[in-house]
């Protein structure tokens, strides 16, 4: 019988099996950031085990509260600052270089196809788009990955995911995510890798690919996998062109990782987007979802575009699309957090932050900030939040607060309406 | 290994996330025990108040996918600072339950049928639970009524809590 994608790289990566079904694997990348890793850097120091295994292969930022927001936030940024430095850790992204983990680390090319990737962050799952088996773990995994370059995980049991059909236009990978994710439940995949394929997938941009991947944990999946293909060369071409001959040379050296056509899945779901529209949370979990015509005209306080859901470069544009020459609703708030400051400057330079402003929308440096309800946008009790995130918890975005999550679009179209709307960029295909 | 016996809290309700059991907010504490007073501050349950509710309580039961969401250690951090070492549920998210065992505590699965019988039988009885490790055995007791269940755990999950977590066998091993 052959291998799915994650089989094939835990077999490539394995070493030791200390009882049966679970695998030790070593590792490719480790990633960090200032809310999880303080208390391995500790634990270790307290151990007098103040190791790293290859600082080369961990990559470290501030993110999540950026500038500091007190003494507490500072501590933490300082006391990865100092581990990274007395490490000789080269790739730590400080305030101003920052930007959200999981948009930032792709965009300077340290996820491959093949990888196996850690980080004390549930949305790890991100990295998968690459082809990568790329995981979210606690602070002790985080902690022994940092000082011996390893991870256990159970045998990776593959749900397979066929993305079928044709997206009507104004229809978003974060609609196809959230109406799947409304399907298969919160736990839907846990214990299982989630392997996105079909031609929905084929013909996505990597950016697309993060924010389909990105939501898997929202199932509970270990990991969303995109097979390697052109699209994926293409987008890592800039650093990867000295290591390979030509385009065609990479591809076939990142496609050993493809399924096999044999591949035991434990289930296969094909999801047809042929017939879907822009999609909404209504509750408290992200599988109560709901199309946005459902719930048009239901009121918000605030709009939130960012984070490593929904903070790239294509997701500024599409809300940018709808907001071009208007004005968000008196009764909202708006915030933009751009991910990364290579989105940031991008956006500077298309006029996207320009129009941005003249809609009176408030542009925040990237941070994760206000999609945990850290920093940069917290709501107060009772508040209703309009957000391209990716968790709608009970209080996540600040207490007693309710976020309804959407696509970029939908929210851009949400503040200039002030109550939940569907953007002029959506064409209902079956029209009532 | 730490002590795995005492009263029980009971929480009926599935997808309980880790933002409930320990809001981010919190998440600025590099000190474990600071996030004591904070254990199930937004958890989203009726009637559940968890200054009152929590009181000497020591093992937590509940139902489906419990510790859903973020990958924050605070989670089980905080239910240890609270003296819980033992969540019994009938399934977990993933990160949630090998966070637990790699801090040496334990996460216990049981058939959804075994899990609802205790449901049915202890709750909102102050009940506590006995823990018979060598034997894998949970016994509920309140007032005259006992009811003793079985666990399973894998020889890896059992060495880790045997080992009081995961750092110390994986430093020595690899």
């Amino acid at each position: 019988m052959g291998n799915t994608i994650a089989e094939k790289i835990f077999a490539t990566h394995l070493v030791d099996t200390p009882a049966s079904g679970v695998n030790v694997i070593r590792l490719d990348a480790v990633f960090c950031h200032e809310i999880t890793t303080p208390g391995a850097i500790l634990d270790l120091m307290a151990r007098g085990k103040d190791r790293v295994f290859d600082p080369a292969r961990i990559k470290a930022v501030i993110d999540h509260v950026t500038p500091a927001k007190d003494s507490k936030t500072a501590t933490q940024g300082l006391i990865l600052r100092q581990w990274a430095r007395r490490h000789n850790i080269i790739d730590f992204f400080d305030i101003g270089r920052n930007g959200v983990c999981h948009a930032l680390f792709p965009e300077k090319g340290f996820v491959r196809p093949g990888y196996t990737v850690i980080m004390g962050d549930s949305h790890t799952c991100t990295h998968g788009a690459f082809g990568a088996f790329a995981a979210g773990v606690g602070t002790t995994d985080l902690e022994v990955g940092i000082l011996k370059g390893v991870c256990a995980f159970r045998s990776p049991e593959t749900l397979k995911v066929e993305i079928t059909g044709t997206m009507a236009p104004g229809v978003f990978a974060k609609d196809v995510i959230l109406s799947l994710i409304g399907r298969i439940g919160v736990g839907g995949a846990t214990n299982k890798v989630i392997e996105f394929g079909g031609p929905v997938v084929a013909a996505m941009d990597m950016e697309a690919r993060m924010t389909l991947c990105n939501m898997a944990i929202e199932a509970g999946g270990t990991c969303g996998i995109c097979a390697p293909d052109a699209v994926t060369v293409d987008y890592l071409w800039p650093f990867i062109a000295a290591d390979y001959p030509n385009r065609e040379a990479a591809l076939a050296a990142y496609q050993r990782f493809n399924p096999d056509p044999d591949a035991h899945y434990v289930d296969t779901i094909v999801h047809d987007v042929s017939d879907l529209t822009p999609q909404v949370t209504f509750d408290y979990k992200p599988d109560q979802v709901k199309s946005v015509a459902e719930m048009a005209g239901a009121p918000v306080d605030q709009v939130y575009i960012g984070s490593c859901t929904n903070g790239r470069i294509s997701d500024l544009r599409a809300a940018a699309k709808v907001l071009e020459g208007r004005r968000i609703a008196d009764t909202v708030r708006a915030i933009v957090s751009p991910a990364t400051p290579q989105v940031y400057q991008e956006a500077l330079k298309e006029g996207l932050i320009e129009i941005f402003m003249d809609a009176g929308f408030c542009v925040t440096n990237p941070t994760c900030g206000a999609c945990l309800g850290m920093s940069n946008g917290v709501l107060a009790e009772g508040e209703v939040c309009a957000s391209t995130t990716n968790r709608n918890f009970y209080g996540r975005m600040g207490k007693g607060a309710l976020v309804h999550l959407m696509s970029p679009a939908t929210a851009a179209a949400t503040a200039i309406e002030g109550v939940i709307t569907n953007s002029p960029l959506f064409t209902d295909p079956q029209p009532a | 290994m730490k002590s795995f016996s005492g009263n029980v809290l009971f929480l009926d309700r599935s997808d309980i996330n880790t933002d409930e059991i320990i809001p981010a907010k919190y998440l600025t504490e590099v000190e474990r025990q600071k996030l004591k007073p904070y254990l199930l501050e937004d958890l989203k349950l009726a009637g559940f108040d968890p200054k009152r509710d929590l009181q000497e309580k020591r093992v937590v039961l509940s139902r489906a996918n419990f510790g859903c969401g973020s990958s924050r250690e605070h989670a089980p951090w905080a239910l240890e600072a609270n003296g819980i070492h033992v969540v019994v549920a009938e399934s977990f998210a993933r990160i949630f339950r090998q966070n637990m065992f790699n801090c040496g505590l334990l996460a216990l699965e049981l058939p959804a049928d075994i899990v609802d019988g205790l449901f049915t039988a202890f709750a909102g009885r102050a009940t506590r639970v006995d823990t018979d490790w060598q034997a894998r055995q949970l016994t509920f007791r309140s007032g005259g009524d006992q009811r003793t269940v079985h666990f399973d755990l894998s020889d890896f999950d059992s060495d880790l809590v045997e080992a009081g977590g995961w750092v110390e066998y994986a430093d020595s091993k690899y």
